[in-house]
């Protein structure tokens, strides 16, 4: 997309040497215009629904249904139907939520950090991983929103939210718990508002496709959120602009949730978890597991809906290298505590990272080390980077090596804390892995409702970074 | 008999509707628009649209977040049920800057959301355009500039020769 000829004096080097020709990756193949895109992804949203869509939603609709049951045994009965005891008081419940809010942050990472720094190819999978973003929050909440117990508490007195208790005292402000609740909420509200935007003119697009072929109930629906978006200069205008912001305090947002989310455990004075490390330490973390899952649904999307021309190999070459990055960060993270704990010579935190390698635990830290540092380590590789299936299986490994890594800080800590006198060994109940099953059921459950009903991929951004979109010609298409 | 609402003139390609944009504009027009199916990068310029005002009511809304969050943390931590915790002060902005800098961001998304839907006149159900049978292509695959009978400088006559000058096709009437 080049600048205005005339309001860029060219440098004078230029008459000396010629300047490479650097080819701009092709981020649609086969030279597809507008209309074969608008076709394509809406055609997935006019066409019959795919028999194959029906046996995947009945069987995610039986997965989430053992969450419906653990939670409602759970409100009903107790929350000591969980395997929380002294001294692991904090398990499964909150390694499944840092898990699912961190899988979250890909999406955010690809809709707002991506666009602000002009990262084209996030066009094609910025919708389905925002979507996934929502709905990986909607699974995360459950867990802090359930592990009070009487779920109605949450609200008032105050367990979560902030209103005083029966005693009239407020929330303690200073707790980083306090502080997860809006952080979380934050995050869950504006990536549904950064969603809702860009579906707007997407939305257009449906309303106008289905009034022209006489479907008129579902041009109703699909008009009634398209808040009649007409597509005119004067409103991209301010469209493009509320956009713009709403990428640049996403990303901001997105940083500040993962960090909140890990003070909730560096603000402690827990042996391995009080560590400054932390912060970008999760972060990191939270956008690698978001990118395995990314690849773990859009690899397959791909193939069902043909989408090749799409997402690209070039696509799966980034997101393979950013897995690579945000792995090797993490790998670096892992080392980096080992040393600190060594160099910091407090013998509890020495024997907080020793523990993790070689003690009880030691199963779950060294699946840690297997899928979270050397999985990635594959991406290095074109030839693994160009076979699909087994970018997928790599994805799928990074998706359970970071489950198991909340696992390992939560658990081997406080099962491990100061006075040996209370050492114990946590192990789940059947209720908290019915739960913790349960919620893979309801983030497909959402994320099927989303392929069959919403269009999968912005339109018009996709259209909008195609050789024929640049209002200058392009010489080289 | 309805009457007009203006000139709806069809383009095919970026670079043609692009300067036709600029030609409208030179022309003087100023109760006009140009319909896309995505963002066309520079448009604004070359039709003579003004930075929007979105920014504003951004910043308003992210200064009232923070001022919300301080001052709610302070109300009731140091003012409704004042509390010693950890013999430490009342209030301090440092514990409560998380919630306030959350607060902050909240405040933004919902005033630019506002804001854009304020200056765009979201939600209209009911335009004049989104009723002209060319419409569907709009938010496909098509350009089209669109220029209203209530511009002082409208002339069914020489409008028209103005967008087919410009080289746009199936020039029309739009209906009020």
């Amino acid at each position: 997309m080049g600048a205005h000829p005339a309001e860029h004096a060219a440098p004078a080097i230029l008459s000396e040497v010629r300047p490479a020709v650097l080819p701009r990756a092709i981020l649609v193949e086969n030279h597809r215009d507008f209309h074969w895109i608008t076709e394509k992804i809406c055609g997935i949203v006019e066409g019959q629904t795919p028999v194959w869509w029906w046996w995947c939603f009945g069987i995610a609709g039986i997965v989430a249904s053992f969450t419906v049951a653990g939670l409602t045994y759970l409100v009903a009965t107790g929350v000591g139907v969980w395997g929380h005891a002294n001294p692991v008081n904090w398990a499964w419940d909150i390694v499944n939520f840092v898990f699912w809010i961190g899988i979250g942050h890909a999406g955010t990472l690809i809709s707002a950090i991506l666009c602000l720094l002009r990262q084209k190819w996030r066009t094609s999978i910025n919708r389905a991983s925002e979507a996934m973003t929502i709905f990986a929050v909607v699974c995360a909440a459950i867990f802090p929103v359930f592990h009070v117990g009487r779920i109605w508490f949450s609200i008032t007195p105050g367990w979560l939210f902030p209103f005083p208790n029966s005693n009239a005292i407020w929330q303690n402000f200073r707790s980083p718990l306090e502080w997860d609740v809006f952080a979380v909420s934050t995050y869950g509200t504006v990536s549904v508002l950064f969603w809702y935007i860009g579906l707007i003119p997407d939305l257009g697009t449906l309303r106008d496709r289905f009034t022209a072929a006489g479907k008129l109930i579902r041009a109703r629906i699909y008009g009634f959120f398209a808040m009649g978006w007409r597509g005119s200069n004067r409103q991209w205008s301010n469209y493009e602009m509320a956009y713009l912001i709403l990428a640049g305090i996403a990303t901001p947002l997105v940083l500040s949730v993962h960090t909140i989310v890990s003070f909730d455990f560096a603000i402690s004075l827990i042996p391995g978890w009080h560590t400054t490390i932390f912060p970008p330490y999760f972060v990191a973390g939270a956008i690698f597991s978001g990118f395995g899952m990314v690849m773990t649904l859009m690899l397959p999307l791909r193939a069902v809906f043909r989408l090749e021309d799409l997402i690209t190999q070039y696509h799966i070459d980034c997101m393979c290298k950013i897995t690579l990055a945000t792995g090797t960060m993490v790998g670096y993270a892992y080392s980096m505590e080992f040393f600190i704990a060594w160099y910091g010579a407090n013998p509890y935190e020495g024997f907080a990272f020793v523990n993790r390698a070689f003690g009880h635990y030691a199963w779950a830290y060294w699946i840690m080390i297997g899928c979270n540092v050397i999985t990635p380590q594959f991406f290095w590789f074109k030839a693994v980077r160009e076979n699909t299936t087994l970018v997928w299986c790599l994805a799928i490994m990074v998706n359970v090596g970071m489950w198991f890594e909340r696992f390992v800080i939560i658990v081997t800590s406080l099962a491990r804390d100061f006075l040996p006198s209370s050492w114990g060994y946590y192990s789940p109940t059947v209720v908290e892995i019915f739960t913790f099953f349960g919620t893979f059921g309801v983030f497909s459950f959402l994320f099927l409702l989303f392929i069959r009903f919403v269009p999968i991929m912005p339109m018009s951004e996709v259209k909008s970074v195609i050789p024929l979109a640049d209002p200058h010609g392009s010489p080289k298409h | 008999m309805k009457e007009t609402y203006g000139l709806i003139a069809t383009f095919d390609t970026t670079p043609r509707f692009y300067s036709a944009c600029e030609k409208v504009r030179d022309a003087g027009y100023s109760q006009w628009d140009a319909l896309t199916p995505f963002p066309i990068h520079g448009l604004d310029a070359a039709m003579g649209v003004r930075r929007s005002k979105v920014p504003r009511f951004s910043l308003a809304g992210g200064i009232t977040g923070f001022v919300t969050g301080m001052s709610f943390i302070w109300w009731a931590s140091a003012y409704e049920y004042a509390l010693v915790v950890g013999g430490k002060p009342y209030f301090s902005p440092m514990y409560a800057f998380p919630v306030a800098y959350e607060l902050t961001i909240l405040f933004t998304a919902f005033a630019t959301i506002i804001g854009m839907f304020l200056l765009n006149g979201l939600p209209m159900h009911y335009h004049p355009v989104l009723k002209a049978p060319q419409f569907v292509r709009a938010t496909d695959d098509r350009f089209y500039i669109v220029i209203e009978a209530r511009d002082p400088k409208f002339d069914a006559a020489r409008t028209r020769a103005l967008l087919e000058q410009s080289g746009g096709k199936d020039i029309a009437e739009l209906e009020e």
